[in-house]
Order: structure tokens, then C-alpha cells, then sequence
């Protein structure tokens, strides 16, 4: 466990290594929330009202997934399939460490990181520039890290799928690509999926993606209390748990490509 | 960059290629003083250098690293521009009509690619004759020239990125001889390669000089490339020429001292003789370190056969590595420096 | 001017060997474009499932949006083609390519915009292309020759200002270390800026946009001519037709900042 830990920090420090990168990630996000927060302003100025969002919700929406972008990571993660391609993951497979879980604590480490200096600062930044909406209630105060963290353990199981692609496909690119496409957009980070179209709403629940972004951002703004919260974080551990498994089985079957194939 | 609208001097006949007068160029350096301070720190990359190369001459151009070689040949392209100082480069300021004088120089950058990486080598050629705007059958005539004296016929049609590097090097001289440029600025060019490629290179150098009559400035760590080609050399050491002169000189000034390795038939402590030291000691082999004008070498190994019994030696004589080391440790008396008067001024 | 025309011929060789570089791997190229192209609609749709909650943003329409997107799409596209890969810059700077480019008898950032030309980029000006069909058709142009040389004049005048906003920002790479992710912001935000009506904006970003980095004749001023649109902040109609000029000042800026930069880096040698 005390190895896990020590994981997680590497992971930390090789982001906070980097100051100068992290200020360039928070303009970039500054710029990008208030093109967003602007945008969605137009929405509701024609609409006062869209499902259970109004000005204020799509606003906050706006600097929460600003924050969540860099923390979640859902887009441009490569780093096991560089190992798979590479053949460095045969070293990997001889030390006494789990390899997902090895990624997995690197990640939340790597998040921690970014929740506090890429999360954290564009929001506060627009919090000042916009009406945003807090949590009255202390109990989402403390729901909501939790969900952040299951919203990592989601895009983390995600990514760690696809990145497997590389033990099969030459040029894994392509299907990582589609799949951070896809995931992307039916996280909620480009619009809130409250502003889909029903079907498509329906559909985007169905799917793991929700629990990535769209997830914490609906605890944030009270959109579920009580037994739907415990409901939501509920169903971010569930695809959490489901994702993580699958990965295990499909590294197994992987590993035993390799050994068969000898690298 | 385009360089200065000023008209360019006529060319003629020019004598001096090269001439740098008092260059300086200083760099200023932030330094991390803990976490977050910086301290402001000037670093005098060059610092006062001045000489001259004739037309047609192969100068030798030699340092540690750090020296202020690299700097020097940046400013000498136009590449850098100087601090303070004056710098002539076939005639023009290097830093003001860089685009001009680059047609007429030829630079070879041992590290670094010139030629095109995804490319076969013959297109990186064919590009360059756009680039250098070199009449066809100029460049024709180059071309057929150089793949057959440095045997490139059987990788023309390879990407450069597939290349040896002994290949990729003989690609790159080449390509800086294709426009006949009167002077050739060479960083390098030997470092990685195995000795039949060094060979090679150092042909192919020798007879662009002598043959077409091309000035060579060649920056090097491999002394025995300066011992091959050229009978000038520069050393440079913290920005500053410490010695210009030629190579015999060299060694004559400061290698007056051999070197007789004796092995013993049991390790001693380290001999002590009038006119030698003991300059190295290791188990029963000892480096005696010794004059020639104060001991002949048979003297000296008579009075250690006296003090022990010897199983075998050599004698070494000083090489210009050797030389060079120890001017740059300090060793050899720098300020008795004779020969070359530098630059006409 | 013989001289443009020969620079102009060895761009045209250096760009060509990038291109039958790339070509080689046809299958490989072909997916790589489909997917930017696939790719490219995913914003699109984000537009397309906001109009399916309101039927106008900040009084445009739909179609009339769409119209705004396929042009930034069409014009960022292209102007990603030309000089995108100046975002590979600071590693150019860092790995000391520039000086390699410092001995060629060329401008530097001639050599460096020549130095590729990524085809799988127009991915995204076929999907613009494509929304631009759309917009066309479900808009009522009230079509004249001015306007329609309007829309040909927009398309290239985009590129144009794009082009020099990418060079001034790129040049901050000689001062910035790793300064991508900041001209990002600029390039990436910008395209993303402008697919949308400038109205919209707060006033300050208004006022950026419209006499700092010259975005919003990209697309809102001449598409107000185009379109047939009163301009709802009221400012002069002869904006609508500056879009030229204000091309002109993009080059001017990007092309003096560059020069700057690599004054600067010939004698800092950093």
C-alpha cells in the first residue's frame, strides 16, 4: 500500500515539475471558459430555462468542466500504449507491482496535481467574472471531491482500455482518437448534456462518459440529492468497477499474445 | 532573415576570408538562486578574439567544451550576432548580409541534419540546387563529382533517415560543396564515425582545399583531424585564442617532454631521478615524465636500471592531444606562446 | 519581383516533397484525413444540438450560424495547412534546427512555413465545406455579385488573418519557453471564436477581437454584408468591408513580432 503511495506522489511531482506548462494550461482554460460561459449566456438569454439548468447552472457548468478538463484527462493520454507498442511493457510485467494499479495510483496522483492548480484557479478566475453557483449544502461540499475522484477512476479505466488497442492494432492511434472523440463528447465537456435532445440524453447516461464530467458538475450544482446522489456516485463506482475489470481482462488477454508471439 | 538593404562591397580578389578583430559576444544568463530568485549573471562567451585566415589556408579550430568555439563559428555565419568587435567573412559582416553570405559559404554542422529527413538523398540534393539557386549544369557537374569520389551511388535513392552515419556525413559534405562556396565552416564532421569514414572525410576535405582552392574552417575535438589536414591551428579556451600558430610549433614548444613507461618486475614506490618524475603509478608500471634537453632517454633508463629491475618499456612521445590537455589545464606555459602574429592589425 | 517568383518556385519544391512524402502512405493518409474530417463535426454538433433548445443566438439563426462556423472551419483549416506546424517551434528552437535554417540563404520564417504541409489537415475544410453547403441552403441569401465575391473575398482574407495571428504568436516562442499551449489559446480559441456571432461576447472581448487580434473579420463583419444583416452593435458599415485590411495588419503584426523574435535570438543565442 505504502508502494502505491509512494506511486502516487512520483505522479504528482512529475506534473508540478512543470510550473511555467501549468500557468500556459490555466490561460488556456481562462480563455476557453469565457468563450464557453458567453456562449451559453446567449442560450439562456433565449431561453431562460433548458431542463434542470438555468443562466447560473450553465455558468458554473462552464468553469467546472474548465477545471475538470486537465483533472479528468480524457483527452491525449497515451503512456501504456507507448509501453505496449514499444515492448517496454515485458520489463513492466516482471515487477512486483500490478501494472494497472501501478497506472492507476500515477493517475491519481497526476490528478491530485491537477485538481489543485488546473482545477481549482480557472474557477476561481471565473467565479469572479460571472454569477456562479455554490453548493448551500455542506453535504455536496463532501460529495463532490468524492465524485471527482470516482470521475477520475473512470476516465483513467477508459483510457486504460483503449490503450491497450496497442497490443493488437499496429497503429492504435486511430481507434485512441475515436474513442476520446466519442468519450469526449458524451461526457458533457464540450455542452452540458442537459442541453441534448432527449433521445440523445437518454443515451448519454447510458454510457460510462457521463460519469467522467457530467457527473460531478450535476452533484456541484445540486441537480441530485439525497438517493439520487447516492444513486449517482453510486453509478460512477459501478462503471468505475466495470471498467477497471474489463481493462484487467483485457491486459490478461494482451500479455498472453505477447508471451505467445515472444514480444 | 533578410539582411540589411546596404549595398555589398565588390568582392575582387579578396586575401583575408576570415577576419574577426577584438569579437565579443556575451550572453546574459539567469541563473535559479533557490526557488523562486533568479540572479543575473553575464557569461563572456567570447572575449577579445582576433585572427585572420587567408584565402585558400585549412585552419584548425580546437577547445574544450564551453570555449566559445560554437559561438565563434555562429558569428562567423551570421548565425549570431556579435557583442562587440568587427567580423569579416569573405568580405561582408556576416550578422548584417547573412542571406548573401550564405550563398557563398558552405556549412557542415556535426550534430546537426542538414539534409532532409523523410527524403532519399538525392532529393535533399536536388532541393538544395533550388535553394542555392545553382545553375543546372553547375550542379550536375558538382554532384556527379562528389557521389562518385565519396561512393554515394549505392544510397542515393535512400531516406536520409535510414542512413549510416559515416552515409548521412559524406551526404552533408556534399551538400555544402554543391554551390562551390568559397569558405567551408565544418563542426564536427568526424565525431561518431569509424576510422575508414574519418578517413574518407578527411580525403575529401584535403582535396576541396587543395583542388578548388576552398577555405576551411574546421571545428573539431579529434586532434588527429587537425594533424591530417591542416597546418594552422587555434586553440581556444573561456572565449580567448590562446594559441595560433602552427602544429610542429606546437609540439616543439611544449612538448619537449617524453614520457618512459617502465614496467617493473615488482611495483615500487614512485622512483625519484634527477630529471624525471614520477608522473604515474600503477602496480609495478611507472609513467617517468622527462626532458629531452636534460636527459637523453637512454640516460634516463640506464639510472632506473640501477634502482630496479626492468621487465619491459616503451617511450611515448607527445602527441598533440596530450599538448593541447595540458595547455588547457594550465600545465604548459601559456604566455610563452610564440609564432602566428594573428590578425594584420 | 524575380526574386518573389523564385521563392516562390522553391516553396512550391520543398512543400511538394512534404506532399509526395505523404502521399506514400495513401491508405494511411486517407483514414488520417476521414478521421480529422469526422472528427471536425463533433463540434459542429454541439451547435447543432444548441439550436435543437433555441431557435436564434443573439438573432442569429441556425443556418446563419452555421454560415459563421463553415467559414472559421474553412479558414482556420486552410491556415492550418499553410503554417501549423509553426506550433512545432519551441522544439525547433530547443533542438537547434533554427540555425541549420540561419545558414540557408533564406528567411527564416519562409524555411519554416515551407517546411510542411500536413494534407491530412484538410480534414477540417472538407467538414467546413461541407456546413457551408448547409448554411447555404437553408439561408435566404439575397445573392448579388458584390455578395458573392464577398463570400469568395471572406474566404481568403481569413486564411490571411489566421495565418499572421499564428506568426505573431508562434514568435513568442523565442521569448517563452514551450509557449505552445499559450498560442493555442489564441489560434485554437480564436477559430473557435469565431464561429460564433461576436455580439454574443462580453464588450471588452468585443473590442479585443475587433481592434486588437482582427477575428472578427473573419467572419461576423463580412457575413453581416453577405448575409444581409444589420449589425447589432452599430458600428460603421464600412467595417463590414475592412476585412482586407484588417488581413493586412494581421501580416504586418505577425510578420514585425517574427522579425523581432529572431533578432532577439540571434543576439541572446537563445
Amino acid at each position: 500500500m505504502r508502494l502505491y503511495w509512494e506511486i502516487a506522489r512520483r505522479g504528482y511531482r512529475r506534473f508540478a515539475a512543470y510550473p511555467a506548462a501549468t500557468v500556459a494550461g490555466i490561460f488556456t482554460n481562462v480563455v476557453f471558459g469565457f468563450l464557453i460561459a458567453y456562449i451559453l449566456l446567449a442560450v439562456f438569454a433565449e431561453q431562460g430555462q433548458i431542463g434542470s439548468y438555468d443562466a447560473s447552472d450553465a455558468v458554473t457548468y462552464t468553469w467546472l468542466a474548465q477545471g475538470l478538463l486537465m483533472t479528468v484527462y480524457i483527452w491525449g493520454w497515451y503512456e501504456v500504449a507507448l509501453r505496449v507498442q514499444s515492448g517496454d511493457v515485458a520489463t513492466d510485467l516482471q515487477r512486483p507491482l500490478d501494472f494497472q494499479l501501478y497506472w492507476l495510483a500515477q493517475d491519481l496522483g497526476r490528478a491530485a496535481y491537477h485538481a489543485a492548480f488546473r482545477g481549482i484557479p480557472p474557477f476561481l478566475i471565473g467565479a469572479l467574472a460571472f454569477d456562479v453557483r455554490l453548493p448551500g449544502d455542506p453535504l455536496l461540499w463532501l460529495a463532490f471531491p468524492v465524485s471527482v475522484a470516482l470521475a477520475v477512476v473512470v476516465s483513467f479505466a477508459f483510457r486504460f482500455l483503449f490503450n491497450l488497442g496497442a497490443f493488437w492494432l499496429l497503429d492504435y492511434r486511430g481507434v485512441a482518437i475515436i474513442a476520446m472523440v466519442i468519450s469526449t463528447f458524451f461526457s458533457g465537456q464540450l455542452i452540458p448534456i442537459a442541453l441534448f435532445p432527449d433521445w440523445l440524453m437518454h443515451l448519454a447516461w447510458a454510457l460510462p462518459f457521463a460519469s467522467m464530467v457530467q457527473a460531478p458538475i450535476e452533484v456541484f450544482l445540486g441537480h441530485a440529492r439525497g438517493v439520487e446522489l447516492a444513486g449517482l456516485l453510486a453509478l460512477q463506482a459501478f462503471w468505475g468497477a466495470v471498467l477497471l475489470l474489463a481493462g484487467r481482462a483485457v491486459f490478461s488477454a494482451g500479455t498472453r499474445k505477447l508471451v505467445v508471439q515472444g514480444g | 532573415m533578410a539582411g540589411g538593404r546596404a549595398p555589398l562591397p565588390e568582392h575582387g580578389y579578396l586575401t583575408i576570408a576570415i577576419e574577426l578583430a577584438d569579437v565579443e559576444k556575451t550572453f546574459v544568463v539567469w541563473r535559479k538562486r533557490g526557488r523562486v530568485r533568479r540572479e543575473r549573471e553575464v557569461v563572456r562567451a567570447v572575449d577579445g578574439v582576433s585572427f585572420s585566415i587567408e584565402r585558400g589556408a585549412m585552419v584548425g579550430y580546437v577547445g574544450p567544451n564551453g570555449a566559445g568555439k560554437s559561438t565563434t563559428v555562429k558569428m562567423l555565419t551570421g548565425i549570431l550576432v556579435p557583442s562587440g568587435g568587427r567580423v569579416r567573412v569573405a568580405g561582408v559582416e556576416p550578422a548584417r548580409h547573412r542571406i548573401d553570405l550564405a550563398r557563398r559559404i558552405g556549412v557542415v554542422f556535426g550534430q546537426r541534419v542538414q539534409l532532409w529527413w523523410d527524403l532519399p538523398l538525392q532529393d535533399s540534393f536536388e532541393l538544395l540546387r533550388h535553394v542555392y539557386r545553382v545553375p543546372a549544369d553547375r550542379h550536375r557537374r558538382n554532384l556527379d563529382a562528389f557521389v562518385e569520389r565519396l561512393e554515394m551511388a549505392p544510397f542515393l535513392a535512400t531516406p536520409v533517415r535510414q542512413l549510416s552515419l559515416g552515409q548521412r556525413m559524406r551526404g552533408e559534405l556534399t551538400a555544402a560543396m554543391l554551390h562551390d562556396p568559397e569558405i567551408l565552416f565544418l563542426d564536427e564532421p568526424t565525431i561518431g564515425l569509424d576510422v575508414v569514414a574519418k578517413a574518407r572525410v578527411r580525403d575529401f576535405l584535403a582535396e576541396m582545399n587543395r583542388e578548388r582552392g576552398v577555405t576551411v574552417l574546421l571545428t573539431t575535438h579529434d586532434l588527429a583531424d587537425i594533424e591530417r589536414l591542416c597546418e594552422r591551428m587555434l586553440i581556444i579556451d573561456h572565449g580567448r585564442v590562446i594559441y595560433d600558430g602552427g602544429i610542429e610549433e606546437l609540439v616543439a614548444l611544449h612538448g619537449a617532454e617524453r614520457t618512459l613507461v617502465v614496467d617493473l618486475a615488482e611495483p615500487a614506490p614512485p622512483l625519484e631521478l634527477d630529471g624525471a618524475r614520477a608522473e604515474r603509478v600503477d602496480g609495478p608500471r611507472q609513467w617517468l615524465r622527462f626532458r629531452r634537453e636534460e636527459l637523453s632517454a637512454a640516460e634516463l633508463i640506464a639510472a632506473v636500471a640501477e634502482r630496479a629491475a626492468i621487465v619491459d618499456l616503451a617511450i611515448e612521445e607527445p602527441d598533440i592531444e596530450d599538448v593541447v590537455a595540458r595547455i588547457y589545464r594550465g600545465d604548459a606555459a601559456v604566455t610563452q606562446l610564440g609564432s602566428d602574429p594573428g590578425p594584420a592589425h | 519581383m524575380a526574386d518573389t517568383i523564385a521563392l516562390f518556385g522553391v516553396y512550391r519544391r520543398l512543400v511538394g516533397a512534404r506532399i509526395r512524402s505523404q502521399l506514400q502512405y495513401r491508405l494511411s493518409f486517407a483514414l488520417n484525413t476521414l478521421g480529422t474530417t469526422l472528427i471536425s463535426f463533433v463540434d459542429f454538433a454541439a451547435i447543432l444540438v444548441i439550436f435543437g433548445r433555441i431557435d436564434a443566438l443573439g438573432d442569429w439563426s441556425v443556418g446563419e450560424v452555421a454560415f459563421l462556423y463553415a467559414i472559421s472551419s474553412v479558414t482556420f483549416g486552410l491556415a492550418d495547412l499553410v503554417i501549423g506546424h509553426l506550433d512545432l517551434l519551441p522544439r525547433m528552437i530547443r533542438q537547434g534546427e533554427l540555425d541549420v535554417l540561419l545558414a540557408r540563404p533564406l528567411g527564416s520564417l519562409f524555411q519554416v512555413v515551407s517546411s510542411d504541409f500536413a494534407l491530412r489537415r484538410l480534414g477540417k475544410v472538407i467538414q467546413g465545406l461541407a456546413v457551408l453547403g448547409y448554411a447555404l441552403v437553408t439561408v435566404e441569401i439575397d445573392w448579388t455579385a458584390g455578395r458573392a465575391g464577398m463570400l469568395a473575398l471572406m474566404l481568403v482574407t481569413g486564411v490571411v488573418i489566421f495565418c499572421g495571428i499564428w506568426v505573431a504568436f508562434a514568435s513568442v516562442a523565442f521569448w517563452v519557453v514551450d509557449s505552445t499551449e499559450l498560442a493555442n489559446a489564441f489560434t485554437y480559441g480564436g477559430n473557435y471564436m469565431a464561429q460564433y456571432p461576436v455580439n454574443i461576447f462580453g464588450a471588452w472581448l468585443r473590442r479585443f477581437v475587433i481592434f486588437i487580434v482582427p477575428l472578427a473579420f473573419v467572419g461576423y463583419f463580412p457575413a453581416l454584408f453577405v448575409l444581409g444583416k444589420e449589425d447589432e452593435l452599430g458600428l460603421p458599415e464600412a467595417f463590414q468591408f475592412a476585412s482586407p485590411l484588417a488581413a493586412a495588419a494581421s501580416v504586418a503584426g505577425g510578420w514585425a513580432l517574427w522579425r523581432a523574435a529572431v533578432r532577439r535570438y540571434r543576439s541572446t543565442g537563445t
